[in-house]
């Protein structure tokens, strides 16, 4: 059924139809309506789940760790610096491999306050364990919602469902509303491999030594790099369980996609310009006009950044000229984390076999900038054209 | 051998003794008790244990007469200082042979 | 009235084994043993770092996560013990650090503010339950967590549990020190039942005798408190007085 509806909304109707029985949230714009909509569903009587109004976003994630602990399927969104205020607990929920989906409606981090758009809370939470999925309209919301739970089912790790507040979150946009049948047919009831209770006691997560050391039981246990070594080698094999998870989605729902990456007009393109989220639709506009003015142009989303695809992106930036990456963040004192990424990935599986495509770096939208659709597809020309700056160039600064 | 086929992926600890270790090992000073001075021994009938609930590391037992867990008392000395009998004395482990000590 | 618990009325079944990380003589087992025997076995403990998992505990960390769970009423049993300061990391100053104390981030004017009162904040958020508690006396923890299990929401204990690298005494003085905080008055253990105030155990029968030990008495068996003048002293004591004169008040 196809339903007209923000992408706030599209977030909570997955939430519901993936029956989680515990939410925890913090209130933090541009998130909250997603968690006002969650408690609506809880207090009406319409979603069988425990709602707990949080102090404050560390509760709200120690919360799901300790609900999720104990075998419930759990949910939490945030934004911005409630993110940042949760970090100590990002951590600890990958490093306990549970499998906890959380939306975060990305919003630029203080100082200065501003309560806008970009990517860098989520992206400050990269190297955290955690898995990173970003969207880029409204019904990849409510999917990947969907999917995240498989996904994190399978494997023990947390995801975060990335996207944009404000251009996804407020925006009403129409989408599929799957059936909760055939949800219910895609995800199964979650079955921990190990559940809290007092008929098999345990402690979790308990101190460990910089050595292995002998259980109780008489066996060697890990210690904290073999539980750190397995959560990465879990990540990388996350990539495949997510082609699963695409198949099994494509089986019930009729609709699929690349896992990983969503490429428009790439494959004869000499040009791609590469993104997180909504941006990259915003993209396709300006590769449309170029199109139209003869330059080879195609753009290429991210949607998995961690476990980052790096062997499917470099194949699909085989043999192009220029790679354009335009993105909502940076790291501080280099260049945008996505645009190193990307060159690692290249060097990786490109060098030595073909010339190495040259990558340029573009700063948009911080703060909740305006990004005009023309000035994008300027700076995409001029980026066509040769090197514009060898710093990250950041587009519609007014200094 | 590595830990490859460990059961879980967590440091996931089941219940059993020693998590800490064998923390007999930290002990300086031993507890000695004096079976002619020590109540339930005395009276050969459940009373006092005032050890027994006091003892921070569980290594006393409800007994008669009460038993100390050697290779988990870390010898700290507060059922000597509880008893009201002073039927429990510490004597420095320099004291115990090897023997005693295993 | 409820029979109180004895020694020999108390169930012999434990839930702690030995071999714990905790320092020779911490007083903290005592009252994690005693607290499981109340509680049973159908129990699910939630350990932040702290002393006995060897790493801190509830005041600067976890006060505003206790107190949104205890406005929200979550209904479950906080155990809040109180060692006097961020031991598991080598003895600094913490929110309950007595005034006068030396601590390894206050080594030489001791702690210059007074201790923070953690009951009477739970206190204040209306709890069906609190109680001050010390592992120098275990039945009464026992007999107090046996009170409260049936009442709704939030609980809240506070456990006073001598530290002997933290406060400078000997292991083996552990039971006498906190009892001496009570005897003086310095500690006092209660419950508040429904916003109802009343002293237990030791502290209720110093009610009846009229006579405290004196303070100075407590503050001599630990090197923490060296630094304490007789003026200091003085004016400590007359405060303790000045708290049980309210409590005598009370009585009458």
């Amino acid at each position: 059924m196809h339903i007209i509806e923000n992408g706030n909304a599209a977030a909570a109707l997955g939430v519901k139809l993936c029956r989680a029985s515990v939410i925890a949230a913090y209130p933090i714009t541009p998130q909250t309506p997603l968690t006002e909509k969650l408690s609506e569903y809880v207090e009406r009587g319409d979603m069988k789940a425990e709602y707990i109004p949080v102090e404050s976003e560390h509760s709200a994630l120690a919360v799901c760790i300790a609900a999720s602990s104990a075998g419930a399927r759990v949910f939490t969104a945030t934004s911005a610096n409630g993110l940042l205020y949760m970090h100590e607990q990002v951590q600890w929920a990958s490093g306990a491999r549970l499998p906890i989906v959380m939306c975060v409606v990305n919003r630029a981090v203080g100082a200065p306050w501003n309560i806008w758009n970009d990517q860098q809370d989520s992206i400050s939470q990269r190297d955290t364990g955690w898995i990173q999925i970003y969207c880029a309209d409204h019904q990849q919301i409510i999917d990947t919602v969907i999917k995240a739970y498989w996904i994190a089912e399978k494997v023990s790790i947390p995801i975060m469902v990335c996207y944009d507040g404000y251009i996804l979150s407020h925006t009403f946009m129409p989408f599929d509303l799957p059936e909760q049948e055939k949800v219910d047919a895609f995800l199964p009831p979650f079955k921990p491999e190990y559940a809290l209770s007092p008929e098999e006691p345990a402690n979790l997560n308990t101190v460990t030594l910089p050595d292995v050391r002998l259980d109780v039981r008489g066996e060697l246990a890990h210690s904290y790099m073999e539980i750190r070594y397995l959560l990465q080698e879990d990540l990388r094999s996350t990539l495949a369980v997510a082609a699963d998870a695409e198949k099994r989605f494509a089986k019930i729902f009729g609709r699929s996609g690349d896992p990983y990456i969503e490429s428009y007009r790439c494959d004869d393109a000499d040009h791609v310009a590469v993104g997180l989220g909504s941006l990259t639709y915003q993209l396709r506009v300006s590769v449309d006009a170029l199109r139209k003015e003869g330059i080879k142009v195609g753009v290429m989303g991210i949607r998995f950044y961690r476990p980052f695809p790096d062997e499917a992106i470099a194949n699909a930036l085989k043999g192009k000229k220029t790679v354009i990456v335009f993105e909502k963040a940076l790291s501080y004192g280099y260049e945008g984390a996505l645009t190193s990424d990307l060159k690692s990935a290249l060097y990786e599986h490109l060098a030595g076999t073909v010339t190495l495509p040259s990558v340029q770096n573009f700063i948009v939208g911080i703060g909740g900038r305006e990004i005009r659709t023309d000035d994008l597809t300027q700076m995409f020309r001029a980026a066509t054209k040769g090197r514009v700056s060898r710093e990250p160039t950041w587009i519609g600064l007014k200094l | 051998m590595g830990t490859r086929n460990y059961r879980r992926k967590t440091s996931h600890s089941e219940h059993g003794p020693g998590d800490g270790g064998r923390t007999g090992s930290w002990r300086v000073e031993r507890p000695v008790l004096d079976q002619s001075l020590c109540i339930p021994c005395k009276r050969n009938k459940e009373a006092c244990f005032i050890c027994w609930l006091f003892c921070p590391e569980i290594v006393i037992s409800r007994t008669i007469p009460p038993r100390v867990d050697l290779e988990y008392c870390k010898g700290c000395g507060i059922c000597a200082e509880e008893c009201p009998t002073r039927a429990i004395t510490m004597v420095d482990e320099a004291k115990f042979s090897e023997e005693d000590k295993e | 009235m409820q029979v109180k618990t004895t020694i020999l009325s108390l169930p012999t079944e434990e839930f702690v084994h030995p071999g714990t990380r905790a320092c020779t003589g911490c007083g903290l087992a005592i009252a994690y043993r005693v607290g499981l025997k109340a509680l049973g076995k159908d129990t699910m403990l939630v350990v932040p770092p702290s002393c006995l998992t060897v790493l801190q505990g509830l005041f600067p960390v976890a006060s505003t996560a206790l107190s949104g769970a205890a406005e929200r009423g979550d209904n479950f049993i906080y155990f809040c013990y109180d060692n006097e300061g961020y031991m598991n990391t080598g003895a600094q100053r913490s929110g309950t650090t007595p005034i006068g104390a030396i601590t390894a981030n206050t080594p030489f004017k001791g702690k210059l503010q007074q201790k923070k009162d953690v009951p009477a904040i739970m206190a204040a958020h209306k709890l069906s339950y609190v109680a001050a508690c010390s592992a120098a006396y275990p039945l009464d923890l026992f007999d107090k967590i046996k009170n409260c299990m049936h009442l709704p929401g939030t609980k809240y204990f506070h456990i006073h549990i001598p530290c002997p690298p933290g406060w400078g005494y000997d292991p083996r003085y552990g039971i006498k020190i906190g009892r001496l905080a009570v005897e003086t008055g310095y500690y006092d253990l209660y419950e508040i039942v429904n916003g109802e105030f009343k002293l237990t155990a030791a502290s209720e029968k110093l009610v009846e005798k009229r006579k405290l030990v004196p303070v100075q008495e407590y503050f001599r068996t630990q090197s923490r408190f060296r630094l304490l003048t007789d003026a200091q002293i003085a004016d400590i004591q007359q405060k303790i007085d000045e708290k049980w004169a309210g409590y005598y008040n009370k009585d009458e």
